[in-house]
Parts: C-alpha cells; sequence; structure tokens
C-alpha cells in the first residue's frame, strides 16, 4: 500500500517538474521549430545559479528560484538574438550549435562548481511532511505539484487569454500566415525562448531539493524533455501537460513494477506514440 | 567580416597545425615518467580531479622526486570513457613513454586497457575496483594499492551482522558493475554471518531520481547503499523524503569524507567502510591532510588518499630497484613487494595477485562543530581482497555479479 | 577535372604516407581513428545530407556490429565468421531500426531513432550473459589477413585505410547513382517523387540499410582496434557525435563527414592532450562553425576558395541554407 502510495506522489510531483522543463521545450519547438538540445543544461544552469543565489548569497528560496529562471531566461535570449536567430529553417546548423553551447555549460558548469554535487536544503516552510491514511506526503513535493499547477494556469492565461499568446499561437499553427498578418515572429521568437529557457531554469531549482545538482543533470534530463513533447505533441501546452504526468507515472511505475526494463520503460510508450500518431497525442501537425 | 573570417581560420590551421606536429618527446636517462589516467571533463571529473590532486600532492612533497630520481608527471583525461581511455593509454605509452600508469578511476576504463598494458608490459597502478582483474583474470602488470570493489563491503556486511545486529537488508545500487561487486561483498559476507538480504534492487545509469527505487525498500532492518559519484547525496535526501528512518549502511563511495561537505544532515548516522579515513591518527595522515589542506583547500577523500598512497608505493619500488626500470617484470615483481608501516591509510602490504592488504575503517557520520565528519567506530586490520575466506575457494565461485549470490527466498 | 584527379591522387599519397610522416605509432594508431569514425560519419551522412534524415541512434547500429564480432570470436568463431555474422546481425537490426523509425520524418524520425538507440544501449548494460554489461567483451587478437599482422600499428591503418577506401568509393557509387538521385529528391520533393510513381518509404529503406552497413563496417573496425566493446560505445553521446561530425564537417558531401570525423578525433585525442578544457574547446568549434560556415566546414571553405579567387560567383548552398553574412529573412 504504501509502495503505490509514494509512488503515486512522486508521480505527480515528478511530472510538475518534467512539466517545467518541457513546456517551454515544447513552446519553443512548436513555434519556432527548433530542436533546443540546450534545454537540459538550462535546467541544470538554474540548478546552479538558484542554489548559489540561495545558499551563497542567502536570498530567500522564491527570489532565488525567480532569480535563476531570469538569468537563464537572459541566458536564452542571447543564444537566440546571436545564433539562433541566423540559422531559421536549418535544422541541421540548429543541432549543431545547440549541441555545441551544451558543451560549453557543462564544462562552465564543472569549473564554476566543481564536480560535487550540490544538495540543496529544502526550504524552510516546506520541509517535512504529513503522515494521512498511512502514507507519508512530504510538503515539498506537494509544493510543487502546486507550483506547476499555477505556472500551467499562467501559461494557458497567456497564451488563451492575451495578444501576445494569441501571436504565439497563430506563430505556432501557420507561421507564414502570422508574418503576412504582421505579427512581427522575430520578437516574438525571442521572447518565447526567453520563457521557455526561463521556465527551464526555474524547474532546475525547483527539483534542486529533490535530485540535487550535479554534473550530468543536463543529460539525464533531456531526453526526458524529449519524450514528454514527442508523447505529448510539439506546441501543445495541454500535450506536455498530460505527456508530463503521463512519463511522471510511467517512470516511477515502470521503474518499481518492471524492474528488468529499467533501461527501456520510458522509450517504448514513445516509439508506440510515434508510430500509431506520429504528431503526438495532442500535437496538431506531425513534427 | 572577412577579415576576421580569415583570421579565425588561421587560427584553427595554426592549432591543427600544433596539434598534428608536436614533437615525440624523448625519455630522459635517469629520470623516471609517470603518466596519471584520469577523468577530467563529464560527470566522473570531481573523482577524477581528487585522483590528480593526490598524486601531484605526494609529488610536490617530495619536490617532483622519488627516491633521488627526478619524475615527470604526463597527466591525460580520458573522458570518463573505455574508448578514450585506450587512446590515453596508447598515449602515455607510445608517445610519452612513461615507466608507470596511476589509475584510471572507473572500473569499465581499467577492463578496457587491461589487456593493452599486458601487452605493452607497463606497470599499471590503478585505482578502479574492478575484483576480477586481481582474481578471476588476473593482470601480471597490475598492482592496485586502492581497494577492489569488493574489499570494504565485505567488511560493511561483517559489522552491519555482528555489531549492528541487523537481519535484514534491502540492497540498492547502480545498474553495472561497481554496484554489483559492492552488493555482491556484502551480501556474501553478511548473509556468512547470518543476516539476509531481502531484496536487491538496481537504478539504471543516469536514473535522475531514485524514489521509485526507495518506495520498494520493504520488509527489512537496514538498507545497503553502494552509489557513487555524486548519487550518494541525492539518494540520502530521497531516502530522508519518503521518511523512512532504517539506518543505512555503505562503502567507500558512499559516505566518502570528500563528499561529506555536501551532504544534508540526513546523511547523519550513516555507516560506512572505507580503506581510508580522515580520523586516522597517525604522523603520515596528518602530513598528507595538511599538504591537501595547503595545495587544495581541500579536505581528502578516499580517491586522492588512493593515489597518495600509490605513488608513495611506487617510490618504494623505485627504491628497491636501484631506479633500474628496465625490466618491466621485475618492476611488477618490486611494486607486489612493496610493504609500508606508515601511510595515509595504515599500513599495507600486496597479496601475490598485486592487490593491497590493509586496513579498513567503519564509520559513522557524526556533525561535529556544525560541520559532518566520519568517525571511526571499528578498524579491521590487514583486510585482504578474499576476506577471511580461503583464496582458492574464494577464486572458484563466480565473480559477484547482479545475480550472484541470489537472493533467496 | 585533371585537378580534381590530381588532387584526388595528391590526398592518396598522403593517405598512404601517413606511416612515415607522422611521428610514431601513437599518431598512427589517431589516424587509424580517424579513418574508422569517418566511414561511421559516411553512414550517418548517408541518411543526414542525402535523405535529410538525422539519426541520433547510430551509435546503436555501430555498436550491434561490434559486440556481435566480440560475442562471436569470444564463443570461437573464426575471424571471417565474425565479421560476417556481425555485418548481417547489423543489417537485420538495421532493417527493424529504419521499419520502425521511417513511420515518421524530420524531428519525429529523430527522436524515434534516439529511442531506439536507447535501447540498444540499455540493452547492453542489461543482456548481461550477453555483453557482461559494462565489463564489455575484449577481443583476444586482430585477424591476420593473408598473413598481415594486423597488431602492427602502420599495418592495423593500411587495412582501415583500404576499408576507408571502399567504403568512400562505394558512397561514391551510392550517390551518384540513379538511386542516390531519386534519394535527394524524396529529401527535396517527397510529395512530387511520390506522385511521379516513386515508392519514397522503400528509397528511404534502403538507404537506411546503406547507411547502417557503412556504419556496421566501422563498427568492426572499431571493435578490432580498440579490442575491447562495452555499453558506452553505443551511448547517446557516440550517436550525437556522429551526427555532429557530418554537421560540422558539411552533410551531403562525401569529404565533409571526414573531416568532421577529423576534427572531433583530433580536439579529443590529441588536443585534449594540450587543453585541458577540450571540452569546451569542441563546443566552441561547434558554435564558430555555425557561426562562419553554417553549411559545414567543407562546403565552406570551398565557397571562401571561390569568392577568393572569383571562380564561380555565388555558387548556392548545398543544402539550401541562406549565405551567411544575408541574415535569415
Amino acid at each position: 500500500m504504501s509502495l503505490w502510495g509514494i509512488l503515486a506522489i512522486n508521480s505527480v510531483a515528478f511530472g510538475g517538474l518534467l512539466f517545467l522543463l518541457s513546456a517551454g521545450f515544447s513552446l519553443i519547438f512548436g513555434l519556432m521549430r527548433v530542436p533546443n538540445l540546450t534545454h537540459g543544461s538550462m535546467f541544470m544552469l538554474g540548478g546552479y545559479v538558484g542554489s548559489t543565489l540561495y545558499l551563497t548569497w542567502h536570498l530567500p528560496f522564491w527570489l532565488a528560484a525567480l532569480g535563476a529562471a531570469a538569468t537563464v531566461a537572459v541566458f536564452g535570449g542571447v543564444i537566440e538574438r546571436l545564433l539562433l536567430r541566423r540559422l531559421s529553417g536549418s535544422i541541421l546548423a540548429q543541432v549543431l550549435v545547440t549541441l555545441g553551447i551544451s558543451f560549453i555549460v557543462a564544462d562552465f558548469c564543472l569549473l564554476t562548481w566543481t564536480g560535487d554535487p550540490i544538495s540543496v536544503a529544502t526550504p524552510p516552510g516546506l520541509t517535512g511532511g504529513v503522515r494521512a491514511f498511512g502514507l507519508f506526503f512530504t510538503t515539498y513535493r506537494i509544493a510543487i505539484i502546486l507550483v506547476a499547477c499555477v505556472v500551467a494556469a499562467l501559461l494557458w492565461a497567456l497564451l488563451d487569454k492575451t495578444r501576445l499568446g494569441a501571436m504565439i499561437r497563430a506563430g505556432v499553427d501557420d507561421p507564414e500566415m502570422a508574418r503576412v498578418v504582421g505579427i512581427r515572429v522575430s520578437r516574438l521568437f525571442t521572447i518565447v525562448f526567453c520563457l521557455g529557457a526561463g521556465l527551464a531554469g526555474f524547474g532546475g531549482i525547483m527539483g534542486a531539493p529533490i535530485l540535487t545538482v550535479y554534473p550530468g543533470l543536463d543529460g539525464d534530463m533531456l531526453p526526458l524533455a524529449l519524450v514528454v513533447v514527442i508523447l505529448g505533441g510539439a506546441g501543445s501546452l495541454l500535450g506536455s501537460l498530460v505527456g508530463s504526468f503521463l512519463i511522471g507515472f510511467v517512470y516511477n511505475f515502470g521503474q518499481a513494477m518492471l524492474p528488468e526494463l529499467a533501461y527501456f520503460v520510458l522509450f517504448l510508450p514513445m516509439v508506440l506514440v510515434l508510430v500509431l500518431r506520429p504528431q503526438g497525442l495532442f500535437g496538431r501537425h506531425a513534427p | 567580416m572577412r577579415v576576421n573570417r580569415r583570421k579565425f581560420l588561421a587560427g584553427t590551421a595554426a592549432i591543427a597545425g600544433a596539434a598534428a606536429f608536436p614533437m615525440p618527446s624523448i625519455a630522459q636517462a635517469k629520470g623516471v615518467k609517470i603518466g596519471l589516467l584520469t577523468v577530467k571533463t563529464g560527470p566522473l571529473a570531481e573523482g577524477g580531479f581528487q585522483m590528480e590532486q593526490g598524486v601531484t600532492t605526494y609529488l610536490k612533497s617530495k619536490n617532483m622526486s622519488l627516491a633521488g630520481h627526478k619524475v615527470e608527471l604526463v597527466v591525460a583525461d580520458t573522458g570518463g570513457n573505455p574508448a578514450g581511455t585506450k587512446t590515453k593509454a596508447q598515449e602515455l605509452v607510445e608517445r610519452d613513454h612513461v615507466n608507470f600508469i596511476l589509475g584510471p578511476l572507473a572500473a569499465f576504463e581499467m577492463l578496457a586497457i587491461s589487456d593493452y598494458v599486458v601487452q605493452n608490459k607497463m606497470p599499471t597502478l590503478c585505482l578502479a575496483g574492478a575484483d576480477n582483474l586481481t582474481q578471476r583474470q588476473p593482470n601480471a602488470f597490475l598492482t592496485r594499492a586502492s581497494a577492489t570493489s569488493s574489499q570494504a563491503m565485505h567488511v560493511m556486511g561483517d559489522y552491519a551482522a555482528k555489531v549492528m545486529g541487523l537481519k535484514k537488508v534491502v540492497c540498492l545500487d547502480s545498474d553495472f558493475a561497481f554496484g554489483y561487486e559492492q552488493q555482491g561483498g556484502f551480501q556474501q559476507v553478511f548473509e556468512d554471518d547470518g543476516g539476509k538480504v531481502v531484496k536487491k534492487i538496481w537504478a539504471p545509469l543516469g536514473a535522475p531520481d531514485f524514489t521509485p527505487f526507495i518506495a520498494q525498500i520493504q520488509g527489512a532492518d537496514g538498507v545497503c547503499q553502494g552509489y557513487a559519484g555524486a548519487a550518494p547525496v541525492k539518494f540520502m535526501k530521497q531516502y530522508a523524503d519518503v521518511g523512512l528512518k532504517l539506518p543505512v549502511v555503505g562503502g567507500e563511495t558512499a559516505g566518502d569524507d570528500a563528499l561529506l561537505p555536501r551532504f544534508g544532515d540526513e546523511a547523519i548516522g550513516m555507516i560506512n567502510a572505507c580503506p581510508y579515513t580522515i580520523d586516522l591518527k597517525n604522523d603520515a595522515n596528518d602530513k598528507f591532510k595538511a599538504l591537501m589542506q595547503k595545495e587544495y583547500q581541500a579536505v581528502p577523500g578516499f580517491y586522492a588518499a588512493s593515489m597518495y598512497v600509490t605513488v608513495q608505493v611506487v617510490e618504494a619500488a623505485l627504491r628497491a630497484l636501484h631506479g633500474d626500470l628496465s625490466k618491466p617484470a621485475q618492476t611488477v615483481k618490486a611494486l607486489r613487494a612493496v610493504s609500508l608501516k606508515e601511510t595515509a591509510r595504515g599500513p599495507i602490504r600486496f597479496d601475490h595477485l598485486g592487490n593491497v592488504v590493509g586496513d579498513i575503517f567503519v564509520r559513522k557520520i557524526v556533525k561535529e562543530g556544525g560541520k559532518l565528519t566520519n568517525v571511526t567506530q571499528k578498524t579491521y586490520h590487514n583486510v585482504s581482497q578474499f576476506w577471511t575466506y580461503n583464496e582458492a575457494k574464494y577464486l572458484a565461485q563466480p565473480a559477484y555479479s547482479r545475480d550472484y549470490p541470489p537472493v533467496k527466498a | 577535372m585533371t585537378a580534381t584527379r590530381a588532387s584526388l591522387l595528391a590526398a592518396l599519397a598522403v593517405l598512404v604516407a601517413v606511416p612515415w610522416w607522422v611521428p610514431g605509432d601513437y599518431y598512427i594508431s589517431v589516424c587509424s581513428q580517424i579513418l574508422i569514425y569517418a566511414v561511421f560519419a559516411l553512414g550517418v551522412d548517408v541518411l543526414i545530407g542525402y535523405a535529410g534524415l538525422v539519426s541520433l541512434g547510430h551509435a546503436g547500429l555501430f555498436g550491434l556490429a561490434s559486440y556481435a564480432v566480440a560475442i562471436a570470436l569470444a564463443s570461437g568463431s573464426g575471424q571471417l565468421g565474425a565479421v560476417a555474422l556481425a555485418l548481417a546481425v547489423a543489417l537485420l537490426g538495421t532493417a527493424a531500426f529504419a521499419a520502425l523509425s521511417l513511420r515518421a520524418t524530420g524531428i519525429g524520425f529523430i527522436m524515434i531513432t534516439l529511442a531506439l538507440g536507447q535501447i540498444l544501449w540499455g540493452l547492453a548494460y542489461r543482456w548481461v550473459s550477453m555483453t557482461d554489461g559494462d565489463n564489455g567483451v575484449g577481443v583476444a587478437a586482430r585477424p591476420m589477413p593473408f598473413g598481415f599482422n594486423l597488431e602492427v600499428a602502420s599495418h592495423f591503418y593500411y587495412a582501415t585505410l583500404v576499408v576507408f577506401l571502399l567504403a568512400l568509393l562505394a558512397a561514391w557509387v551510392f550517390v551518384h547513382s540513379p538511386f542516390g538521385a531519386s534519394l535527394a529528391g524524396t529529401r527535396d520533393q517527397p510529395r512530387r517523387m511520390n506522385a511521379l510513381g516513386y515508392h519514397v518509404w522503400l528509397i528511404r529503406f534502403y538507404a537506411c540499410l546503406f547507411s547502417g552497413l557503412l556504419t556496421a563496417v566501422a563498427g568492426i573496425l572499431f571493435v578490432y582496434y580498440t579490442k575491447f566493446i562495452s555499453p558506452q560505445t553505443l551511448a547517446l553521446t557516440a550517436s550525437a557525435e556522429g551526427v555532429l561530425m557530418v554537421i560540422s564537417g558539411g552533410s551531403g558531401t562525401l569529404l565533409g563527414p571526414i573531416v568532421g570525423a577529423a576534427l572531433v578525433v583530433i580536439v579529443k585525442n590529441v588536443a585534449s592532450a594540450y587543453i585541458e578544457r577540450w571540452n569546451m574547446l569542441l563546443g566552441a568549434i561547434f558554435v564558430a562553425i555555425v557561426v562562419f560556415m553554417p553549411e559545414g566546414l567543407v562546403p565552406g571553405t570551398t565557397r571562401l576558395v571561390r569568392r577568393a579567387f572569383k571562380l564561380r560567383p555565388n555558387a548556392p548552398a548545398p543544402t539550401g541554407e541562406p549565405a551567411p553574412g544575408e541574415p535569415a529573412p
């Protein structure tokens, strides 16, 4: 009983983290058609910057998290304006440059924060947990679930209720048409890339009290972001939300129940979806 | 723009040229050349940095001269993968003509070059634990002053059963050979002492979250974890998060002294067995700690200590050989004949297969003055890789693996 | 065209003379590695450059061939049998790989190949009875074709060179054949090709098989070179490296992958002896390539040379990217 309980709670919490990671990836990919392979690095960078702000500069946790998100968002903006901008439409060059940057970021982090892991203490007020129904609910995990829901709601409001959101949706649906009707796609791209990077960075520091921050975190997270987006469908917020929780459950229950398939459990559903429904569960068009 | 481009091209050409045609170094007649295979990039880099610190600390303390012979150190970064290790070993052997190879770090790296060092008769002193290289498939040119992967875990199994009185333990580890050998060693001794391993859980490499594995801990009065690198910190955090309070035991990587500052308070109470301990009271260790503090402002751990002692072994062998390194087989013989009464990890000697026989310390993580530190609970003296088993019998049983020893129903 | 022929002969002469002009066995071995990875990159380029399909799972096929050789030899097979088995296994594997991944194109193809590559990687770790997990499988000795001892670095280099030249020739014939033209058609105009009555899927499938064949050949050379195979060879980073070699050198050319392979192998193995942060250097080189020559080193250099000599003004870039200096619209 308690096994299933822990797994269920952790599935949702891990799904929440995956949503923070993948929502940006999905938007960037959906709107800009850029396979942003630095996304894992953004997550890791957010974890490092946030933990430094929190542990070394002693900022309050939430301020540190926002600081990390802002830093990574700026970093993303720089990459977009300086490099990706000139490569629109050229997937190969985008793959090359995003992987190149991820090499640089990984080595930079290793030099700056050493190879030792950074364990971020659970922020005060969110420590401990509650025992209910014979289960132990960790407060911080519940907080992550809530934060992910709030972020999802904000993103939904942004996309559905604002002018900017309408432009982004138009851009996702039909980039050429959006350009024709006078949407400044170029500025939109920068905003979306910053937003996506910032979300990943925010996810990194939010995840830090659970996952810790360590060299190689980027490589551990990137495939998960890809899997979620492929499963949910690129460019779809709902898709990455559902995909994240789905993968959260598949990861947790799959690892526990099918240890023999530990290496495959994440990829089998993805292959299945791709083969049966190439556009993903909620995608509009095949990538 | 054009100028920039030309400059850039010229720059790359210059780099490429410099890289492609370096002059081969000519081996010094009198000097000794030591090659260090370590990892300085990627996820394993921290262990690699510490290895290098251990080596350079000893060499610097001796003014880059061992037993009267000037030492030149060549450091090579394997990148933490087998193919890179092979190439770097070739670089050290065929280009730099080193007299000894120290390292590599990981078992899979050492296995990739095992045949190569034999073919090239290269005396090698590895950190990597891969059991079989000093057991069932002994490497005639290998000397290991660190430990086999299971050496300290045998001790841990004994301590867990006899001193802690644990009866049923769940083992968690990474799904690779180092993990299998760690848990195999623990299980064999623990069960011979009357305990029982009720479940062994393997987390695939690259798993970001251990909670699904920790959630499966049931029906036990203790937990044994053998994670290495950054993973022990993550494990302890997530272990505490699910509200588990069972005692945790582990090996040399699980509670490494160098890693302690990175743990949260959830690590307090963890029992771990290690061939080195920060609180060993002898002059050699005091000096080692002081040097590490001075050179790197670092608390040493197992990696640095093992390599520091490894260089000391090389020095002793050089002294015995009077610097004559012309016969590699003799060099290996001299290395394995080294017996040191006092090192930073206590007295050591080698068995006939080239593996170290030395003290293993069972420690407990406590908080002292706001800092986590290991406090030795019990010292097991002169522990060999075969624990107390008969060597022939031990070698006749299968190597520790994912399924050996099996979990009994 | 005599100029081309002359430069080809010159290049061949340089390659044949490698054991004389590089200082020592170590550098000969590095050159062997470059050739091995060049064959691998050629295999990856068949898909990227000519079929427009980016595979992030090719290290899995590479490793499949390596494991097949090592395991066959370890279970007592002869060298020839092991190589034949490896080719057969790798081709079968590629066929399955292609059947699944060709359900999609574009990013979908990347993702399926990534997943399949990860599955093969996981299999290498987990199928311990076959692969011995991360302990890997060793190869006792290199073969002795016609009594030619391949344990000697220069001998192995020549054997690799012969295989490399054959692979290059095969690739040249492949891309210049009518089939190669129809493959390029499926890359640029899949719908039109379909309308014209071409079986687009089948063309891509055959391209995958050819790509898998080159990859398998590289995998076999590799396992003989290192005499050891373990799961890390199949990792995602290894697949990504193959793709990076192709893109950095210039996809859709035959010289590009070779240059890219040389670049990566030299930075990883040779420059790393002098520059501690070689990982960062490699990343910086990739970024610089994208900034200065987004079409890759080989086409980019060609463009610069042509511009300098004003041979052919504004030759169009082969993959249709906007020329640098003229920002994308």
